[in-house]
């Protein structure tokens, strides 16, 4: 009774609610709280992929209330499109660059430049810079310099007397330029996560290490990287479902093109839903990349990010 | 303290003339235009009619090409839509119509006598079921553009390329010059529908066009428009265009000619105006240099030779627009004001007595083509509306890039029709 509150030196009982950590606590909490979020939740997330998913069962071009209910029909002609698999691909590929390329650089970058000596700040900076640009202006610069006639690739082959490629008006390395453009574009903001991590580690581990005897690439093969887990793992998250979003890189640089073979999902649902005002073949393509995205949020959550 | 007076004095001004501005009568008009000379002299126009007429403000509002057609159909259904928009007519124009988010002007376009003073083809473009929902500005014609000099050089009288032969040979002769015969803006896909539209057109001619809309001989997949692939893909097999084509967009394309770079282009007559301003030294080819030959003709074909393709575009009026809004576009859409916009290079007029301003022989030579056909064929990715115009702008791309046959071109062509009807 020494925890009395100062209410109940006043006399007065504290009203039911109120009294206690039980369930009658939580429920008022869950009646105060809920009813905003589940609200703004309601609005913001579920109405509109409801909608999304209400529209990818009509033929309509986004004129007037949508009339002409076909079912499934929408996703049959998503799935009957060569386009379609071409963009799953590529957003395949871009993830495999990701994880495979991407991320050792910036994880080595990070390990090189975590260290105080001169000169390393000015470095994270420049690493980091691609990754503030905006993406439109990164895509553009690109355009500029993967021109075959004036830009910096095609002076680079005509110094080696080769006549210069045009990498972003052929089938076959558009998407290979593209995917250099990403890996320059966002390994820095992957070495800065991994330089905050690895700032912020028990430093006297990797001492404890040392003066046991392991040599630098014990240290950091048993010591370090194990430590860095946490981190890689929601690097590999963001990398994955930021390549799944992947649009505004690729439209200024090809546009999905030359014949779709640089589309992303994102690319090829603003160039077939959006330009060609079909908005229900939209929606299905948009239903169909938001259910792959949430599967696989919640299968990597579940499986690598439990402890998190 | 003299500041502070400024600045309330300033303050007051704007509020004093926030508040005329919200009594008067506001014309939203939406463009496209991107031609700083031209939008000049529609501001003039705009701000004469404000002068003639008290109350009214005509606002002018831009939106780049390709935003402004995928921003359309969400436009038209705000509340706040503009008043005015642009309009390539065809199969958009339609869907617009039957949304109902156009005002029906038939009764003061035809007052007057106003009606009588535009060309009937042009105003039939905007025109459905006996009803106006817009009028025409301006008409366009495709042909080629080439460069007089280069084509010298490459040893070809051009005046000699009349049929689609004479056209694959002018190819081989420049190649083996060392010109590059052919410039396109390949990532903008439409510019290469060109050679295939041109082609169905003198291959099918108007019957074609109106049996594959109703679904008859194969429709889109019928023998007509597999012909115009295959005979696209004699050319594209030659390698004419520069290097690089499907990377660059049709304003690099242009400039490219402009620069004296390629013999030829497959032009919209505008071309002939903006090549200038899209050249790299901003003048481009002079008028000697610069040379004009219609859209070659096949042998055996049913399309005449006197038959065009082009655009017709114009303006429309939206749903529950002021009616100040019409009374400017027939302003704006009369004799004089054509007729300037003729004496600029900018436009074919569609007004009656407009073409007088016509200054240079080259406008003149589209005025008298455009007069003397009696097939006009909208180009196609409008006339087809966005869901199968695209499609068609697709797999020209695709038989230039030698991904697709020009049988499987024509079959999605058919495919894309039937799913968007």
């Amino acid at each position: 009774m020494a925890i009395a509150s100062p209410i109940n030196v006043a006399g007065e009982a504290a009203p039911q609610a109120l009294r206690g950590p039980g369930w009658d606590g939580r429920f008022t909490v869950l009646i105060l709280f809920l009813p905003p979020a589940l609200l703004l939740f309601t609005l913001f997330v579920v109405l509109p992929i409801g909608e999304a998913a209400w529209y990818s069962g009509f033929n309509w071009n986004g004129f007037g209330r949508p009339t002409q209910w076909i079912g499934f029909d929408n996703y049959r002609f998503v799935l009957e499109t060569r386009a379609f698999w071409l963009a799953l691909r590529n957003n395949g590929l871009i993830i495999a660059v990701s994880l495979a390329i991407q991320l050792p650089l910036a994880l080595t970058l990070a390990l090189m430049l975590a260290e105080k000596f001169r000169g390393a700040v000015a470095l994270r900076m420049l690493f980091f810079m691609p990754y503030i640009l905006a993406e439109i202006a990164t895509g553009l610069i690109f355009s500029f310099v993967y021109d075959g006639d004036y830009g910096l690739v095609a002076s680079i082959w005509r110094f080696f007397g080769a006549e210069p490629p045009y990498l972003l008006a052929s089938t076959d390395t558009a998407m290979l330029a593209v995917l250099i453009v990403i890996v320059w574009k966002y390994f820095g903001f992957h070495m800065m996560l991994f330089i905050a991590a690895l700032q912020s580690l028990d430093k006297s581990l990797v001492e404890a290490a040392r003066i046991d005897g392991a040599t630098r690439s014990q240290t950091l093969r048993h010591v370090v990287i194990p430590l860095l887990y946490p981190t890689i793992r929601l690097s590999v998250f963001f990398a994955i479902v930021g390549s799944l979003q992947l649009f505004d890189l690729v439209m200024p640089l090809t546009r999905g093109g030359p014949a779709d073979s640089s589309n992303t999902m994102v690319s090829f649902l603003y160039n077939n839903g959006i330009s060609r005002m079909r908005v229900g073949y939209g929606s299905a393509i948009g239903v169909i990349l938001f259910a792959i995205c949430v599967t696989f949020a919640f299968t990597y959550k579940r499986w690598f990010m439990r402890d998190e | 303290m003299r500041l502070l007076g400024k600045l309330g004095f300033a303050v007051a001004a704007c509020l004093f003339g926030a508040n005329v501005a919200a009594a008067d009568t506001v014309v939203k008009w939406l463009h496209i235009e991107v031609n700083p000379a031209q939008v000049k002299i529609w501001e003039e126009v705009a701000r004469s009619y404000e002068a003639s007429h008290p109350g009214v403000k005509v606002e002018m509002q831009f939106l780049e090409n390709e935003a402004y057609k995928a921003k359309l159909p969400t436009i038209l259904q705000s509340k706040d839509r503009p008043n005015i928009i642009y309009s390539w007519a065809g199969g958009v124009l339609k869907t617009q119509i039957e949304a109902g988010v156009l005002e029906d002007i038939t009764d003061s376009v035809k007052s007057g006598g106003y009606s009588d003073t535009i060309a009937p083809a042009a105003l039939a473009a905007f025109t459905q079921n006996g009803r106006v929902y817009g009028l025409p500005i301006a008409l366009s014609q495709v042909g080629f553009l080439y460069n007089k000099d280069l084509m010298a050089k490459g040893h070809v009288d051009a005046s000699k390329i009349k049929t689609w032969d004479d056209l694959l040979g002018a190819v081989k002769t420049l190649k083996a010059a060392g010109v590059t015969p052919i410039v396109v803006g390949g990532a903008d896909k439409w510019p290469l529908h060109f050679y295939w539209t041109h082609l169905a057109v003198r291959i099918g001619g108007k019957p074609a066009f109106d049996a594959a809309l109703k679904g008859e001989n194969g429709g889109f997949a019928g023998e007509t428009f597999q012909k115009s692939g295959e005979l696209f893909k004699q050319l594209v097999d030659l390698q004419p265009f520069q290097n690089g084509f499907l990377g660059s967009k049709n304003p690099q394309a242009v400039g490219y000619f402009g620069d004296g770079k390629a013999a030829m282009i497959l032009a919209i007559s505008s071309f002939y105006h903006t090549q200038r301003a899209l050249a790299a030294d901003k003048v481009g080819l002079s008028d000697d240099k610069l040379g004009w030959f219609d859209f070659p003709v096949v042998p055996g074909g049913k399309g005449e030779p006197s038959d065009t393709l082009g655009g017709i575009t114009g303006w429309l009026v939206t749903k529950d627009s002021p009616k100040e809004a019409v009374d400017f576009l027939k302003y704006f859409i009369s004799k004089d004001v054509q007729a300037r916009l003729a004496a600029g290079n900018f436009i074919v007029p569609v007004v009656k007595g407009g073409e007088a301003g016509l200054k240079s022989d080259f406008m003149k030579q589209i005025a008298a083509n455009l007069a003397k056909s009696n097939y006009h064929q909208n180009f196609y990715d409008q006339s087809l509306g966005p869901s199968v115009g695209r499609v068609v702008n697709d797999v020209s791309a695709e038989i230039a890039g030698g991904s697709m046959s020009p049988q499987d071109a024509a079959k999605a062509i058919e495919a894309a029709y039937k799913q968007g009807n």
